[in-house]
């Protein structure tokens, strides 16, 4: 389980990757030209795989590389070294012409939506249509059963300036679904957004993944938008994948320190400031041992201190906790206070019940 | 007022509002592709040509730089070449176009610079060609400010027309400058300056219009 979270720019896991792959990044690195002409690195020794019909988020603080990575793919941008394969086309050696071809099946949602002021949400759908050279009646019975499946048909005359920030990007979902591409790149779609819309536009994005079968490779700085759309996660930082897998494992059992960074602010994760505070690494006369446990899928909701009171007669004292879902599995964390003396009793016990634990430190 | 000044007046008018609206509309012709390209041919922009980009910048520049009226005498040689005379109103188009053609690609560069660079990007995201760009998304875009600019060339040919009375151009200005200054008939003056006022606050106001009729990004009432 474990050798999965691994770093996949090892060239020994790459046989983990699916075959099926529709985005697949081999060995990509990609500079920039400095003022001075020095290259500078924003992209180094990528490999990625995004198998067909999946939902795999990207996540990285600013500057981390995730934008340049995700234009890589629909060959905005072009990699200084390796490969982008694409549904089977080298996205990178592609002609201008082919490649204007290939984008059709590469949608592309935007932070900003990036909409035309000028044109209505109809006509704005309709504009890749219209690019992609579609007689009129194909582009109107197309523009009106897009604008449906996103819930926009009674806005179809509204201009952009007229519709709220989820509409609009209801209408960037609707443009880049227009030529019906087999893959969506989501560019921090639900950053500009807030939580009660971020949460319908991620519905909406779930639900056009399911039905259409559509493949969505999402960068996002927020570990709130990974765990409720992606499936799989890989987590940038400095311009290389540090880990990468199934979401629910990251979130339950983070190898990276950058992974830590980014749960630490899921709920149930962080120590309460007065604890935090008293925290110390070293054990005192008197003080108690300070664990996270974390319980993951079937276990999440076992009765787990109740038993430990009863079986071993053990008083735990609860300082922080949450239980959850994740990528629609149950897991939960827990922070607990046990004595001293019953610390590495509890721990076998725990460890017994196949629960995470980690000491987090001493308080007196 | 004489029915006589009233006469040369309605003349001069037309005779300026035929230069001004011919060579706005050749200066655009000319203007808005050079405009275009000037704001896209830039390093890393979507007809990229740097160098290019540079030299017509710099002949945009001297152009614009030429004070009117030595323009007009410069390219007298010119406008004999293109109009077959050098005095007379046809004769004004000419030096009035070659005025009016970089003004008015500066004021296009401007208005197109201004789209949001995230709209070139969502473009060639869905495929389309930098023609296709232009065409369909940053002229549309650019619209309002294209109009806004326009109208402001219109005022500055306004102004340039009465300056070719020099070279017997034609039109207000020079009746201005051969009744009411030479002929020393202050009500003519008056009457020019008056009707010149008119012509600019119209285009003014109809240019104003049209500019926030087509601004669809702010919501209108």
């Amino acid at each position: 389980m474990n050798a999965q979270l691994g770093n996949l720019s090892d060239p020994g896991l790459q046989r983990l990757v699916p075959a099926e792959a529709i985005v697949r990044l081999e060995g990509v690195s990609k500079a920039y030209a400095s003022r001075d002409g020095t290259p500078v690195p924003a992209l180094d020794g990528i490999n990625l795989a995004v198998p067909q019909g999946s939902v795999l988020g990207v996540i990285g603080r600013s500057g981390a590389g995730k934008s340049t990575l995700i234009r890589l793919v629909n060959g905005l941008e072009k990699p200084t070294s390796g490969r982008v394969i694409v549904d089977g086309a080298d996205i990178a050696a592609l002609p201008e012409s082919a490649l204007r071809h290939a984008r059709r099946s590469i949608g592309m949602i935007f932070q900003h939506f990036n909409l035309l002021s000028s044109r209505t949400a109809a006509e704005n759908v309709a504009l890749p249509l219209e690019v992609a050279g579609y007689d009129k009646a194909a582009i109107r019975a197309r523009v009106d059963e897009l604008l449906a499946l996103v819930g926009l048909a009674d806005k179809r005359d509204r201009y952009p300036s007229e519709l709220s920030g989820g509409q609009k990007q209801r209408v960037g979902i609707a443009r880049a679904l227009a030529t019906k591409p087999k893959v969506l790149l989501s560019d921090e779609a639900t950053s500009a957004l807030d939580p009660e819309t971020t949460r319908s536009i991620l519905d909406l994005l779930s639900r056009i993944n399911a039905e259409l079968g559509l493949t969505i490779l999402l960068i996002t700085h927020e570990m709130a938008v990974i765990r409720s759309i992606a499936r799989e996660v890989a987590v940038i930082d400095g311009g290389r994948i540090v880990e990468q897998g199934d979401v629910f494992d990251v979130f339950t059992r983070p190898q990276h320190e950058v992974t830590r960074t980014f749960l630490a602010d899921e709920t149930g994760r962080a120590l309460p400031p007065y604890v935090a505070e008293r925290l110390r690494a070293e054990a005192s006369p008197g003080s108690q041992a300070v664990i996270r446990i974390g319980f993951r899928g079937p276990h999440a909701t076992d009765p787990v201190l109740a038993r430990l009171a009863r079986d071993l007669n053990i008083e735990t004292n609860i300082l922080a906790g949450s239980v959850d879902e994740i990528a629609g599995r149950p897991c939960g964390t827990l922070v607990v206070g046990v004595p001293q003396a019953s610390l590495t009793k509890t721990l076998d016990f725990l460890n017994k019940h196949d629960l995470d634990t980690e000491v987090l430190g001493h308080v007196s | 007022m004489s029915p006589e000044i009233i006469r040369l007046i309605l003349a001069a008018t037309g005779e300026t509002l035929l230069m001004v609206a011919i060579s706005g509309v050749l200066g655009t012709l000319f203007g808005l592709p050079l405009g275009v390209f000037l704001a896209t041919s830039g390093k890393g922009e979507l007809f990229a040509a740097p160098w290019v980009n540079s030299v017509l910048g710099v002949i945009v520049n001297a152009a614009r730089s030429t004070p009117f009226i030595i323009l007009v005498v410069a390219i007298i040689p010119f406008t004999r070449l293109i109009a077959g005379t050098s005095i007379g109103t046809n004769a004004a188009i000419v030096p009035l176009t070659v005025a009016a053609t970089p003004f008015i690609a500066r004021l296009i560069e401007g208005a197109i610079r201004e789209v949001d660079q995230g709209l070139i990007e969502a473009a060639r995201a869905f495929g389309a060609s930098p023609l296709q760009i232009v065409l369909k998304v940053l002229i549309p875009e650019a619209l309002p400010g294209i109009v806004l600019g326009l109208t402001l060339a219109a005022v500055s040919l306004i102004g340039y027309s009465a300056m070719v009375g020099a070279v017997g151009g034609g039109g207000l200005g020079d009746l201005g400058i051969r009744y009411g200054y030479q002929r020393f008939m202050p009500e003519m003056m008056l009457a020019v300056v008056v009707v010149l006022i008119i012509l600019v606050q119209a285009v003014q106001s109809l240019g104003d219009r049209l500019a926030r009729r087509l601004n669809k990004r702010i919501r209108h009432a």
